[in-house]
């Protein structure tokens, strides 16, 4: 590392040309959809019964654009990201409806052989821990050079270099030395780019990035976050951000679909979920998290705990933990995902959205 | 309960930040924790010390808690055993001698009833509340168990006790009666904190108690926390890294970096005012509230070193933007905390703070910053 002197006169190390993507920009989406997920449906069969971890699940991601799916731990934000994966094992598990459509075909109905190429290919999963995504006995050039060879049908002096660019391309200093380099003899950050660099080494169309629930430092985390920006920049891809932290829905995401029990509660533009939530579980989620930026007062908090999805209520799932006063009745009314506003979408029950009045009219049942 | 004299503070070392305001139940001063790391041969080799924590001081007052913030590996839950008594401060060898007080008396001339009482003041509540449990055992005999080995309580005692704490901690009493098994995660970090609470302490140690709930229950625990704190002046050591948390939680902070305390202070004067450049990276790397709040990141040069042979200098020098003046007293000598405002206190050199400085000096771009 080159000290480098940054008194007041001397320099001011200030950002680059052309980096701006460390800054969070809004990212350049275009108007085309790359990803459709429509009503998908997936059971697991267990001893207690059939749990319906993903219960109709429709979305849509566009070039450039990142989604962020959030919900607490166990409401299918997992099996969703693995069914559109077709990485779901059966048994227990079964996709058993709905359809994917990347890049205009159902990759749902085309076969394993060709499954097998459009993972890691035009669709590919990224982990945040990198420790989990390397493996320690081979060298760096090894394991990227697999993903590139899968993809690429190259080998050799041309694969060597396909590396070595990967490498660089999620800014890795003197690549040429680090490909030869055990995940070991790297830092925590260095490690991090090199899964990076696997998963935009086939260029994909969609990056899947399933953030697990440890928590990681928050200095590593935002390094995490620049590189998947970045990552985004350079390829154009889609992004679909799982996660629990609406804090990093605030940082990363252009559009949020929030997941209860197996199915979206609410999906809608990031600053209109923010400003002007619908669902009371959206409004829980982002106003139980304490503030950096002032004291906070007491928390609100969501009481109750996360349903059991194999011993769901009948209708509307949220309902026992909603704060709003509401008649039996209606929550056994199984609610439906509406347009509220221009893309602003809530599943509209009496039990969870204090503004059902507003938008009855649009539900059979209003 | 026995009733105690007044406590005699007059012998406490002074240390920066720290009075004796407040009645303090744990004195912490000048404690070190080093790890030798080889086994050096006696008149060759020189002993390689891992040093983990190394000169920290602090004061545990009732009804407060003092949070300590920095990431992974920098001391944090070392300084926390220490105190907890499953560490015992490094005293030997050329290592200085630093001490812990409770209520006033070192702990190391502790008599036996002494220590007693202090194990029983001093609890802690862990990150995984799901490995801290017994899974064998009912609920009610986990939570009473501190009972049964410190009182001499009878099981029926015990266990109405134990009913009691259940409730206290938003429990049902009849569930006493299950296995750990049967609780979801936010529920057994409440049975955590029921049996923390079972001898009446006075202080207990709260390492990353939210952080592996989930998000819609961290806040039901962490107002927990606060409503047991207010209810029964209970102070409390928090460990975390999220800095919100510790914004929410803790009167007072302690920003540690690589073992040593950088920032130091009330919790709103730092966040009113933050100073040093750890921190300020801290806090520009925290996650927005909100997606209109966008923060420039100061993002440090290199990585956290590691914690063996640390330079006798600054600890921060190797990881800030600004210039180190070679010869500089604090490239030898550790610089000690400074009273910068009213409870506010950073580690001063002429490269660890952003004192004169534009914050936008620092935005470095990520190029820069491998
Ligand atoms: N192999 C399996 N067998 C039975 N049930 C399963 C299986 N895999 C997942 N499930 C169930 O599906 C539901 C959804 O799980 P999923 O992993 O998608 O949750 P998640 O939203 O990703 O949670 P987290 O935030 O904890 O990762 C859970 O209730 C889980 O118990
Ligand atoms: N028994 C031990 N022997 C040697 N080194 C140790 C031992 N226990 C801890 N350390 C080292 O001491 C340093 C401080 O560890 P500590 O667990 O206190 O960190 P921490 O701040 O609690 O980190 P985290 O946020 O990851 O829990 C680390 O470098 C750690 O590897
Ligand atoms: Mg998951
Ligand atoms: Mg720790």
């Amino acid at each position: 590392m080159v000290k480098k002197a940054a008194s007041k006169t001397t320099k001011k190390p200030t950002a680059k040309k052309g980096l701006d993507t460390d800054r969070f920009g809004p990212s350049t989406i275009r108007d085309e959809v790359v990803l459709e997920v429509k009503n998908l449906q997936t059971n697991f069969t267990t001893k207690w019964g059939t749990v319906k971890a993903c219960d109709g699940i429709s979305y849509s991601v566009k070039r450039g654009e990142t989604l962020g799916i959030v919900g607490e731990s166990g409401s299918g934000k997992s099996v969703t990201a693995l069914s559109i994966m077709r990485l779901i094992q059966s048994p227990p598990g079964e996709i058993a409806g709905g359809e994917v459509i990347l890049n205009g075909r159902d990759i749902l109905q085309i076969s394993e052989s060709q499954m097998t190429s459009v993972r890691g290919g035009e669709i590919s999963m990224i982990l945040q821990d990198p420790m989990q995504a390397l493996n320690p006995v081979f060298d760096i050039n090894d394991q990227v050079g697999e993903a590139i060879g899968i993809h690429q049908k190259v080998r050799g002096k041309t694969r060597w270099e396909k590396v070595v660019d990967a490498l660089r391309k999620v800014r890795i200093p003197a690549a040429e030395t680090r490909a030869k380099d055990y995940p070991h003899q790297l830092s925590g950050g260095m490690r991090q780019r090199v899964v990076g660099a696997i998963g935009i080494s086939s260029n994909p169309d969609v990056i899947i990035a399933d953030e697990p629930t440890t928590s990681l430092d928050v200095t590593i985390q935002a390094a995490y976050l620049r590189l998947l920006k970045q990552i985004q920049s350079e390829t154009g891809a889609a992004i679909i951000f799982i996660t629990h932290d609406f804090g990093i829905v605030a940082k990363m995401c252009d559009r949020v679909a929030v997941m209860y029990a197996g199915r979206i509660v609410e999906m809608a533009d990031v600053r209109e979920i923010f400003n002007n939530p619908l669902h009371e579980y959206t409004k829980a989620l982002i106003g139980s998290v304490p503030k950096l930026e002032e004291k906070t007062g007491r928390l609100p908090q969501i009481d109750g705990q996360p349903p059991l999805l194999y011993d769901l209520p009948q209708g509307d799932s949220f309902a026992p933990r909603s704060p709003l006063k509401y008649d039996e009745k209606d929550a056994l009314i199984r609610p439906e995902l509406i347009e509220a506003k221009p893309n602003h979408f809530v599943q509209l029950s009496r039990c969870s959205v204090k503004d059902f009045d507003k938008y009855k009219d649009k539900v059979s049942y209003g | 309960m026995t009733t105690k004299e007044k406590v005699d503070y007059s012998h406490i070392p002074p240390a920066v930040g720290c009075s004796n305001d407040g009645e303090p139940i744990i004195q912490v001063r000048n404690i070190r924790k080093w790890y030798q790391v080889n086994k050096a041969l006696p008149f060759i080799g020189k002993i390689d010390w891992l040093k983990a924590v190394d000169d920290v001081s602090f004061d545990v007052t009732p009804g407060k808690t003092i949070g300590l913030v920095g990431e992974s590996g920098c001391g944090k839950t070392t300084t926390a055993k220490m105190v907890l008594g499953l560490e015992e401060p490094t005293t030997d060898g050329e290592v200085p001698i630093g001490q812990i007080y409770f209520e006033g008396e070192d702990v190391k001339t502790l008599t036996n009833a002494g220590r007693k009482e202090m194990r029983r003041s001093v609890q802690a509540v862990f990150q995984d509340p799901w490995s801290s449990l017994n899974p064998r055992m009912r609920v009610s005999t986990i939570i009473a168990e501190p009972l049964e080995i410190n009182t001499t309580m009878t099981k029926k005692e015990r266990d109405t006790r134990a009913g009691d704490l259940l409730g206290e901690v938003g429990l049902n009493p009849y569930q006493g009666n299950l296995y750990p098994h049967e609780f979801s995660g936010g529920q057994r970090q409440r049975i955590g904190i029921a049996r923390a609470l079972a001898l009446n302490p006075k202080l207990i140690v709260l390492d990353e108690p939210v952080s592996a709930l989930d998000v819609s229950i961290r806040a039901q625990i962490m107002n927990l926390l606060v409503d047991l704190q207010e209810e029964h002046n209970l102070a409390y050591i928090l460990i975390a890294h999220n800095l919100a948390t510790v914004r929410y939680m803790c009167h007072k902070t302690a920003v540690m970096y690589l073992g040593v305390v950088q920032e130091y202070g009330d919790t709103e004067a730092i966040f009113a005012k933050p100073t040093h450049l750890y921190t300020n990276a801290l806090i520009s790397a925290a996650l927005p509230s909100h997606p209109d709040i966008v923060r420039d990141e100061i993002v440090l040069p290199g990585e956290v070193v590691s914690p063996v042979n640390p330079p006798p200098g600054d600890v921060f020098m190797s990881r800030t933007p600004l210039e180190v003046r070679k010869n500089h007293i604090y490239t030898k000598e550790r610089p000690p905390l400074v009273e910068i405002g009213k409870d506010h206190y950073v580690v001063e050199t002429p490269w660890s703070t952003v004192t004169g400085h534009d914050l936008s000096e620092f935005h470095l771009s990520v190029d820069e910053a491998m």
